[in-house]
């Protein structure tokens, strides 16, 4: 099984998604922004940082990357894609996902672990959860409040899409404590926390996060 | 030479709290006329001669695809003198 992760300029947290998906039990390959093709990958991870110098808008113009050309046509017919973070801002910009990620409340970069509850277990990243099932994984970002209009929110509440949501107090101002949504289709998934850095103890504040690479794994076996 | 400005706005119901920060520097600062104030972003585009009507609807195509994301923003195009 092979899973591609994302290096745009600026990427920083490509390596620690490809150890997550080595610890998953699968082969992460390395997929260049500016190479359209996508290797035959079985699904493909964006990674968080701040590609292209976050300049713009987060996620603006690595979404016309000639990979994000690949990566969009092939999500529309299934492949599974997870966008952490800056992957996440990439994922809306893209239009994969809908709503926008924008400064967070409080203007405050935003660096720990955070509680959050999985709340859709059928998507393709998070097949492997329990429902409702409270994790705790970092959280670091500087524009992380998601943000959309009243019937695209409506929409995602009523389809079961919200992926998760912030536990406790809102860190950032997201509507509905959202941290991460799904597509219809449930191959698609953006989150804000960071699931690649909870995986091993010894460098994160659980391993709760490796159930996301090894939902994906299940869910291509399913097939 | 004529210069295109387009204006960029996040729209009314999104939170600002880059306004909002400047909002609330400006009265520590003795300036207490504002009773609110939202930031936003200009770009200056300058093409040759005066634009065409053709030019101008390729930069709207252009602010909705790249410089506004329209899921959140507004923009406005003009052409200043």
């Amino acid at each position: 099984m092979k899973v591609g992760v994302v290096t745009f300029p600026g990427s920083l947290d490509d390596q620690d998604a490809a150890r997550a998906v080595r610890f998953a039990g699968a082969t992460p390959v390395s997929l260049w922004h500016r190479d359209s093709d996508l290797h035959g990958v079985d699904a493909v991870i964006l990674p968080g940082g701040f590609s292209y110098g976050d300049y713009l808008r987060c996620g603006a113009i690595s979404r016309f990357a000639p990979v994000m050309t690949s990566i969009i046509e092939q999500a529309k017919s299934g492949l599974p894609v997870l966008g952490i973070c800056n992957g996440f801002q990439i994922l809306c910009e893209s239009h994969l996902l809908p709503g926008a990620l924008t400064r967070n409340q409080g203007l405050h970069f935003l660096c720990g672990p955070q509680k959050i509850r999985i709340e859709n277990t059928t998507s393709a990243w998070t097949s492997n959860f329990v429902q409702n099932r409270e994790i705790v994984i970092p959280l670091k970002n500087g524009e992380g409040s998601f943000q959309c209009d009243d019937s695209t929110l409506a929409q995602l509440e009523s389809e079961g899409r919200v992926i998760a949501r912030y536990m406790g107090e809102n860190p950032n101002g997201s509507r509905n404590l959202i941290a991460g949504i799904t597509n219809a289709r449930g191959n698609v998934v953006g989150i804000m926390p960071h699931p690649e850095h909870a995986i091993d103890s010894l460098t994160g504040p659980s391993t709760d996060g490796l159930a996301f690479f090894t939902s994906v794994l299940n869910s291509l076996v399913g097939k | 030479m004529a210069k295109i400005v387009v204006d960029v706005m996040l729209k009314p119901e999104i939170l600002d709290p880059q306004g909002q920060a400047v909002g609330a520097a400006l009265p520590r600062l003795g300036f207490t006329f504002a009773q609110s104030v939202r930031q936003g972003k200009r770009f200056e585009i300058e093409v040759e001669g005066d634009p065409t009507p053709a030019q101008l609807a390729e930069i709207s195509k252009a602010a909705e695809t790249l410089l506004a994301n329209p899921v959140i923003e507004t923009f406005v195009v003009r052409v200043e003198k």
